[in-house]
């Protein structure tokens, strides 16, 4: 760890902390309905498509309803990119002349990019044509990212009303999102990235004779303007095999800030909106400051077991100066921001990543494993992180009211036994998923695991527990393009998508119904640092009761053997 | 049921047009008006032929050119097509080695290239650049350390018939420093290197 490589993660956690207040109000005008910045440009073609789709903006829906619009959307975007895979032969803008996508392999990655996951059982520059990168991954890229906001902005509207049947109309949460915050935001941001280096052309790829005369196929695309995206949606999926480390994908430091910025920036943003919604900003900074503190555990952690390097390495006569490891990094970002990206991209729900988490040290790559486990609260995924930590705060006002013997409350809404059955519901599902299809996969599935010892789990154990928290991220080594791991994978990341959103959505009808009590002397106050702590250690309580032992027969297990010399 | 279906399959296809293709034909459009050479991929040209990209690295192997790092990309074997073979900077493919710390072929395979670099580096009895010996992320980093530029300066000069210290100073002109000072790190570009290598000391 040096001093320069701290002065850049400091620098990141400013940045993310002065844009908070900025997209969080922005966020809060533009799904309450008020005119924000855009609005005089786009409106009509909102309206156009309200009109088209026979959608009433003004009409509220019911918890019930909102639901049941997401997954007919989500339903249809499946079926068609699952057809554009299959078609994409015999389909236009395939320069590069694939062939149909075999079908276990077409069903995984419509699941994963509908699931805002990323999950990629493929190599993108050797499986999909243009149009599929386009209009079917970069399409589910916009929407799946916005439908996470509409899901969070619903269960804010929960909070903020009281008395009240409807929580937002699904339709035009969707719109607003990806009309006024992604679209425009992506525009101005890919022209940067392709100011940078990033290419962006309808080309596959060109072929140039390399000064020692070898002929070198270098392959290409429309690729910034899916980086953009990928990154602002909390989405992930590379538009080549190796993702963000990739030089097209990221060629300098100041695309991968860009990068690591976006990642964060709306679900950041969003806990902002949140307190500004609830009438309240400091309630917002206050499970951000939850969030930044497992962050910066996070980082802590990664960072150290980075920068001390393999011990295995430490005989060989190598110089010590670049400090740790660069297996599987890339120089221009070396230990400091390869770090920062592993934590940052596992935080939020993305899934890009800037070098191989399979090379990681053992404890720096258990990082990233355990923010996925904790459900990706670390500020989150686009709308999941938001979600996903009100699940924990519940989980939290449950505890804290059981140890005074009140009936627990929060932002003035009585949480009862329903609520609690619904945040257990959405937090069960984790283990069942990860931990659950991850033991089917290794009983039918292990010949996909090409490490040996403890670190052949943590493959195979990092693939599932990314799938069902739709992170999307990988060690990469794993084989998991088979019939069994694409099945059960997708699985996963359905459970871990809707088995969340439908709870989150349940809970959010049931708190807009109810009436708004007055805080009193007894209330837990929910803005204070008692309230912070409490929030932070269930959180650690919660994933460390559920997945201590299989990390500790994982990473834990190989570092220390890796300290003893033990090597497979 | 049905009552959701229409606004469902009119906000895919709406959506389709606009983030699938308005968005990203918008994109390519305006980056080749406004940044031609970097939206087709950074191509250099030397003596009229396109060698290459600044941004792909490329493998050099030969005596009188830097190398670069490790490469661990591989491409279909031409006499077996469920196998791959190793094919290192392959441009079509990118990959990493995915091997964890505690794999034995990750050690032995540095191991293996500690050896072969030192043994072109007889001058050279320090410590060996980590980035020299280790396989990047993409198999495709354009980039190494301005330490493991400076290492092979011995090497480049003797084959070139230069100074030394001549070869040293070009390859320090070449060290592209942090953003602002702060981000990123300091590295030095391989094949924009080796290609003033040419220039300054040609071969032929």
């Amino acid at each position: 760890m040096d001093a320069n490589g701290i002065l850049q993660i400091l620098i990141f956690i400013a940045l993310i902390v002065g844009l908070t207040p900025i997209l969080g109000g922005f966020m809060s005008r533009l799904f309450s309905g008020e005119r924000v910045l855009l609005t005089p440009v786009l409106a009509p073609v909102e309206r156009g498509l309200y009109r088209l789709g026979g959608i009433d903006p003004a009409a509220e829906q019911h918890w019930s309803r909102y639901a049941l619009s997401l997954l007919a959307f989500n339903l249809a975007g499946a079926v068609l990119l699952y057809s554009l895979q299959r078609l994409q032969g015999v389909l236009p803008l395939n320069p590069a002349e694939m062939g149909a996508v075999p079908p276990d392999l077409a069903f995984n990655t419509a699941i994963s990019f509908i699931t805002n996951t990323n999950w990629q059982s493929y190599g993108g520059e050797t499986t999909m044509s243009h149009l599929v990168q386009m209009a079917g991954l970069t399409v589910q890229n916009f929407v799946s990212a916005a439908t996470g906001i509409a899901v969070a902005v619903a269960l804010i509207r929960g909070f903020a009303r009281h008395n009240a049947r409807a929580i937002g109309n699904f339709y035009v949460d969707l719109t607003r999102a990806v009309l006024y915050l992604l679209l425009p935001i992506c525009m101005v941001g890919a022209m940067i990235l392709v100011w940078q280096g990033v290419p962006q052309t309808l080309l596959a790829s060109v072929d140039v004779n390399t000064l020692e005369g070898i002929k070198q196929t270098i392959a290409q695309g429309p690729v910034a303007s899916q980086m953009m995206i990928k990154h602002l949606g909390t989405n992930g999926g590379g538009f080549f095999n190796v993702n963000a480390s990739h030089p097209f994908e990221n060629p300098t430091a100041l695309v991968n800030l860009i990068h690591m910025v976006s990642i964060l920036a709306i679900g950041a943003g969003l806990t902002n909106s949140f307190g500004r919604m609830v009438g309240d900003t400091r309630q917002g900074w206050a499970l951000f400051g939850a969030m930044g503190t497992l962050f910066v555990l996070g980082i802590t952690v990664t960072y150290w077991a980075e920068a001390q390097g393999n011990p295995a390495m430490a005989a060989l006569g190598i110089d010590p100066t670049l400090a740790g490891s660069l297996e599987g990094k890339e120089v221009r970002f070396g230990i400091a921001l390869s770090s920062l990206f592993a934590v940052v991209t596992t935080a939020a729900s993305c899934g890009a990543v800037n070098a191989m988490h399979d090379s990681l040290m053992p404890l720096a790559g258990m990082v990233p494993l355990i923010n996925m486990m904790l459900g990706e609260i670390v500020i989150g995924g686009v709308g999941a992180g938001f979600y996903g930590i009100i699940i924990f705060v519940i989980h939290t006002m449950f505890i804290a009211g059981l140890m005074v013997g009140r009936t627990p409350e929060y932002l003035g809404k009585k949480i009862e036994a329903k609520e609690v059955k619904l945040a257990v519901m959405a937090t069960l599902i984790f283990p069942v998923s990860a931990l659950g299809l991850g033991a089917v996969a290794l009983l039918g599935g292990s010949a996909a695991i090409p490490a040996g010892g403890p670190h052949g789990l943590s493959e195979l154990l990092y693939a599932y527990v990314s799938a069902t928290a739709n992170n999307g991220s990988a060690f990469a080594g794993f084989g998991a393009n088979t019939v069994l791991h694409n099945s059960l994978l997708a699985f996963a990341m359905l459970l871990g998508r809707f088995i969340v959103i439908i709870p989150a959505l349940a809970i959010a009808g049931a708190l807009a119904a109810k009436k708004t009590v007055p805080a009193s002397v007894g209330t837990f106050p929910s803005h204070g640092g008692l309230f912070v702590g409490l929030l932070t250690s269930v959180i650690l309580v919660v994933g460390g009761l559920t997945f201590f032992p299989v990390l500790a027969l994982g990473p834990i297990v190989e570092h220390l053997m890796l300290a003893a010399g033990i090597l497979f | 049921m049905l009552k959701e279906l229409r606004p469902a399959l009119v906000m895919v296809a709406a959506m389709t047009v606009l983030t699938g293709l308005a968005y990203p034909l918008t994109v390519t459009g305006l980056a080749q008006i406004a940044f031609p050479w970097q939206a087709k991929g950074s191509l250099i040209e030397s003596g009229g032929q396109v060698v290459g990209s600044a941004l792909i690295g490329q493998s050099f192997t030969g005596p009188a050119y830097v190398w670069g790092r490790p490469s661990a990309t591989v491409a279909t074997d031409p006499a077996d097509p469920t196998k791959t073979v190793s094919a290192p900077y392959n441009a079509a493919s990118s990959g990493g080695s995915n091997l964890a710390p505690s794999s034995q072929a990750l050690i032995d395979g540095v191991t293996q290239a500690v050896a072969t670099i030192r043994a072109a580096h007889p001058d050279q009895t320090g410590p060996v650049p980590v980035d020299l010996v280790t396989a990047s992320s993409s198999g495709l980093d354009p980039d190494i350390s301005p330490a493991a530029a400076l290492w092979q300066a011995g090497r480049i000069a003797q084959v070139r018939h230069a100074p030394v210290e001549d070869v040293k100073a070009l390859m320090i002109r070449h060290i592209e420093g942090r953003l602002l000072g702060i981000l990123g790190e300091p590295r030095v570009n391989v094949l924009r290197l080796n290609l003033a290598l040419d220039e300054r000391w040609p071969m032929k």
